[in-house]
């Protein structure tokens, strides 16, 4: 753990950056699952109201650059506002504030794509299975609870794992705001190394080994839990 | 009746939330006329977000264009005959839909740097376009695949047995007709490449968003700056993903060509079922 890959440089410092970029991603994707899913059952909802605001949301979101809804969340939220997210009297304040402002800021674009991925999970399932729920007096509530997302789930779960994938990816920008994961360690390494090559392998090597098993294990759980129809 | 009460609740908290917004807004003094009044300056648009645009678009147009030419070529290299062509192809396209855009531009950048390759003015645009031609080149190398597979099979079939090669069969018969079914796909990978311009914030190039926060700290007003740009952003990037939404919905009801590719779908295809990818 201790020894140098390159001058200054040790492995274990590789892996925690790698730590960083790992927890960014699950504690994003956690929150996106949750806020993608409420977004996609207002975007169902028999009430007009609440498909305004989730399709207004999603069309906002969705069609802003990720880095600018970051540095919002540094520059507008912490800096202006004062949502700083954490308590001044930690020692780790600074880190921690802009770790869960970038978390913040990955589930509310994340949440985006959950949401249409969801709700084209909701649209495979033939209309007559809402019906009949529908004239057996379920509510929509209900109906969304027993028969739309269970199945919409199952059909959606190799998609939701490239949506998975993508956040991994994008929580380089991350470190737009400081936040220590790998790519702010890979630039780091090239400028004081000046080893391109290696250090661009490594990062690359890096990421690779994330997102390949996460594609095949979701692509395997997708054809598993397939629904016939 | 209680879709009705639900209206009328959904009403409630919204207006209680914009209220909240409102207020924290207000009490930090950022709403008013002081920090919105440069935006109808000419000068603020000249000096800053306008470079930005000029970034922005030039780095998406050069971008899309030589992403479209990689997919096709990498695309095409995929479906080859020849085994060394096709799996040269696969770990191309499978290794640049791994990697983050933001890891390839640095890298990029820093090596266009320590070979003298491009002009020192021009090195944080090159990366950009480096990075974000070999990210959509391998995306649009498997929309092209996915678009040639979606052809009926009794195409390639009919082509072979009246005696064309397989070069001719995809020049003549399957590129055609996938190309005019990829259309939407491609307008809405458009709105990926502009937003993910933004990426090059971190390598210094002057595009929209850094622009919005030079006039940010200039005028000491981050969050209308930031608004701003996002506003830009969104109409022009909206505007896109509806025309792809029409541009579909109007081949799908034409009788003549092959049906569109679904727009809004990720990328699933690939050797790793799940490769990233798509609209995101």
């Amino acid at each position: 753990m201790n020894s140098e890959v390159l001058p200054g440089f040790t492995v274990g410092q590789i892996l925690e950056a790698f730590w960083t970029t790992i927890q960014l991603t699950v504690f994003s994707a956690v929150g996106a699952l949750i806020l993608g899913t409420v977004l996609a059952a207002m975007r169902l909802a028999p009430v007009p109201m609440l498909n305004w605001i989730g399709t207004t949301y999603v069309n906002i979101v969705r069609n802003t650059p990720l880095t600018l809804i970051i540095l919002f969340c540094s520059f507008g939220l912490a800096q202006t506002l004062g949502i700083t997210l954490v308590d001044f009297q930690s020692a780790t304040s600074i880190e921690d504030s802009n770790f869960r402002l970038a978390v913040l800021g990955f589930t509310v674009y994340t949440a985006a794509f959950v949401c249409e991925t969801v709700r084209s999970g909701v649209n495979t399932i033939p209309l007559g299975q809402a019906e009949a729920a529908r004239s057996l007096g379920l509510s929509f509530g209900q109906n969304l609870r027993v028969v739309l997302l269970p199945q919409a789930f199952r059909a959606v779960v190799a998609p939701l794992g490239s949506v998975l994938i993508a956040l991994t990816k994008n929580t380089t920008i991350a470190s737009a705001i400081g936040v220590a994961e790998a790519a702010l360690l890979m630039k780091e390494m090239i400028e004081n190394t000046a080893a391109l090559i290696t250090v661009g392998a490594i990062f690359a090597g890096g990421f690779i080994l994330l997102t390949l098993p996460t594609g095949l294990f979701f692509g395997w759980l997708g054809k598993r839990l397939a629904v016939a129809q | 009746m209680r879709n009705h009460a639900i209206s009328v609740v959904t009403v409630v908290v919204t207006l209680l939330v914009i209220w909240v917004i409102y207020s924290k807004l207000n009490s930090k003094g950022q709403l008013t006329a002081a920090k919105w009044e440069p935006f109808v300056s000419a000068n603020l648009w000249k000096t800053y977000i306008l470079p930005g645009v000029q970034g922005t678009l030039t780095a998406a147009a050069v971008s899309i264009v030589l992403a479209l030419l990689l997919g096709f070529v990498l695309g095409v290299g995929r479906m080859s005959t020849h085994n060394a062509i096709r799996w040269t192809c696969s770990v191309i396209v499978e290794f640049f839909r791994a990697v983050p855009v933001l890891i390839m531009m640095i890298f990029a950048y820093f090596l266009y740097a320590a070979y003298d390759v491009f002009p020192s003015k021009h090195l944080a645009l090159a990366g950009v376009i480096t990075g974000l031609t070999l990210y959509n080149g391998a995306v649009i190398a498997e929309i092209v695949r996915a678009g040639v597979n979606a052809l009926p099979r009794g195409q390639a079939e009919a082509a072979s047995s009246l005696g064309l090669g397989w070069g001719q069969t995809m020049r003549s018969i399957l590129l055609p007709q996938a190309i005019t079914s990829m259309l939407p796909v491609l307008i809405s990978q458009l709105v990926v490449v502009l937003k993910d311009t933004a990426i090059g914030y971190q390598i210094t190039f002057l595009e929209m968003v850094r622009q919005g926060t030079q006039v940010g700290s200039a005028y000491g007003n981050y969050i209308p700056a930031l608004i701003v740009i996002a506003v830009l952003m969104i109409v022009v990037n909206f505007a896109l993903s509806q025309l792809a939404v029409w541009v579909e919905g109007r081949m799908r009801r034409s009788r003549k060509g092959p049906a569109p590719m679904q727009v809004d779908q990720p990328v699933t295809q690939g050797t790793f079922a799940a490769g990233g990818g798509g609209t995101i």
